[in-house]
């Protein structure tokens, strides 16, 4: 018999511009939540934050990562990308803004709703960012949380 | 009755598991055992992919025989929407439901009409806008159990409004009882079907207690015999049929056409059915009015029980429901206030169903998790299905459930050598 973990590492690289591979991460840790039993609301708050976190490294920066840590009570999410960097967070916060570019949009993305999306999933939002260094976006969605 | 009732069945003399089945159902409900293919009960959604790819006709669906008509004094055929796709443009359907009378029925209810009053209904429920956007489309039973199982958190969205063949069960049956004064015991009802779905519905269905169909006839059992009892017609009657845009419902589009809405998306094939769910999960079409998601292609005309190449009947109804302006319907106030009174909405509530979860104590899920991804990385990733089962995660997912052991793989025993 396998002993009891608290917890479970899951981690993906996402490649810049890489629109083919992009979302999988997000689909796979759908499918993991499903296997734990999690909410199905839940479910859906993490997937739509992976998702969105997947899209902006894939199209605002030079590649990145993304790890998740699933325990008991509750899913963290790190993501951190290569940079560029945000030249200004308070505005890339608001709903609707992007600098996602024509190509970018003639795609269907960049409609400027990805970290306003990733907040609003999230019961814990944190994000850090240096200009020419990277993005750092933390976030926690509890399991059990009666909403 | 059994606890998971399935109209597709397996008929295994005909199977020599092959894995073609396996492979393409789109829940991974399909294990071969024994050189035989089997299907998880829990977790078919009745979709009839099996039946449309199996070479060897040895997936089946269970129908009534028309014997079943000698148990009521009176009874009703509800053909179904799509045979109005399964002959020529010039047939005359008044012969063609005459013809189905001929089976021994006494009376027929054309379910355009019930679809007409539904359009009406749903029109009405998306201009009070109190749903999640997108709603989500209630007539096909494989999409709402595939939602059950993969989606629940859409479960909100789907439109609480009866499918026309219930309607038009109740509406039939309510007729006749007043006309004929008859007793509701006495009277059969009948829907002749292109879809295992909906057999599934009438004995298990979700969201309603009980189902107003007593008995359900594949289209394709009887297709000859109303061929041939329309040729000895002499005497011609005339029956009430749906608008052209409630038989539209036949084809995929066919309900967003009839509803006049121009912000649908329309899908058909289980497939992009679920691409698309995965979309609609992911928040990308908060924005559309109406989401109408049917499991066969081209949608009901693309039932495996029709006799009519999907396509040519696809194009047939499309012909015969274009350009309609939508419809006045007479009885409005009628149906609006069935509405109101239940009689067309669903009676229960859509459960989900989670038949992915591993355990319920999430640690032991955990530690089930990691061995299944040990597992599946000790194992080919050629996806072949010569285990018997549809993938090599599927196997991995199998062994730690205690279904299947790590020797069924043939490659890997083959590189231990």
């Amino acid at each position: 018999m396998t002993k009891d973990s608290n917890s479970m590492k899951l981690n993906y690289d996402v490649d810049s511009n890489d629109f083919t591979r992009a979302g999988e991460a997000s689909s796979n840790i759908k499918k993991i939540l499903k296997q734990l039993g999690v909410a199905s609301k839940v479910i859906r708050k993490v997937s739509i934050a992976t998702y969105e976190a997947e899209m902006n490294i894939a199209i605002h920066s030079y590649g990145g990562k993304i790890n998740v840590e699933i325990t008991p009570k509750e899913v963290q999410i790190v993501v951190k990308d290569n940079g560029p960097g945000i030249k200004d967070v308070n505005l890339a916060m608001k709903e609707g803004y992007s600098t996602a570019t024509e190509r970018i949009r003639e795609l269907g993305f960049g409609a400027g709703m990805g970290l306003p999306n990733i907040k609003r999933c999230a019961d814990v939002f944190e994000l850090k960012s240096e200009e020419g260094k990277g993005t750092k976006v933390f976030i926690k969605i509890f399991l059990n949380k009666n909403t | 009755m059994d606890k998971y009732f399935h109209s597709v069945v397996l008929d295994k003399n005909n199977c020599n598991g092959c894995t073609n089945c396996m492979r393409r159902c789109p829940t991974e409900a399909i294990r071969i055992r024994d050189k035989k293919a089997m299907i998880i009960e829990e977790r078919c959604i009745d979709c009839g992919e099996c039946i449309k790819v199996c070479p060897y006709h040895a997936q089946n669906v269970l129908t009534d025989d028309l014997d079943k008509l000698n148990h009521f004094k009176f009874n009703i055929a509800i053909p179904s929407v799509t045979m109005h796709g399964q002959f020529t443009q010039s047939t005359n359907m008044n012969r063609i439901f005459q013809g189905i009378k001929k089976l021994g029925f006494d009376y027929i209810y054309d379910e355009g009409i019930a679809a007409d009053i539904v359009t009406y209904i749903i029109k009405e429920k998306i201009k009070e806008n109190d749903l999640p956007k997108p709603i989500i489309s209630s007539l096909c039973p494989a999409v709402v159990r595939l939602i059950q199982l993969n989606f629940p958190s859409l479960l909100d969205n789907i439109i609480k409004v009866e499918s026309p063949m219930e309607v038009a069960a109740r509406l039939a049956k309510e007729k006749v009882i007043k006309e004929y004064n008859l007793s509701p015991k006495e009277v059969g009802v009948f829907y002749l079907t292109p879809c295992p779905a909906k057999v599934t519905s009438t004995v298990r269905p979700v969201g309603l207690k009980h189902s107003y169909v007593d008995g359900v006839i594949s289209i394709k059992k009887v297709y000859g015999d109303i061929v041939r009892n329309e040729k000895t017609i002499t005497t011609e009657e005339e029956f009430e049929m749906g608008s052209p845009l409630g038989r539209g419902w036949a084809r995929v589009g066919g309900q967003s056409h009839a509803l006049g809405l121009n912000n649908y998306v329309a899908v058909d094939g289980i497939e992009n059915v679920i691409k698309v769910l995965e979309e609609i999960e992911l928040g990308k079409l908060d924005n559309i009015d109406y989401f109408e998601g049917l499991a066969c292609f081209g949608g009901c005309v693309g039932g495996p029980l029709n006799v009519e190449n999907p396509f040519i009947a696809k194009s047939r109804v499309r012909k015969l429901s274009e350009g309609d302006k939508a419809l006045e319907l007479k009885d409005k106030d009628i149906a609006m206030d069935m509405y109101k009174k239940g009689v067309l909405t669903l009676t229960k509530k859509i459960e989900p169903k989670s038949v992915m979860k591993l355990d319920s104590d999430i640690k032991k899920a955990m530690n089930m998790v990691e061995e299944i991804k040990k597992i599946n990385k000790k194992l080919p990733g050629l996806d072949c299905g010569s285990c018997g089962a549809p993938n090599c995660y599927a196997l991995a997912e199998d062994i730690v459930n205690g279904f299947a052991k790590i020797e069924n793989c043939i490659f890997r025993l083959n590189d231990e050598k």
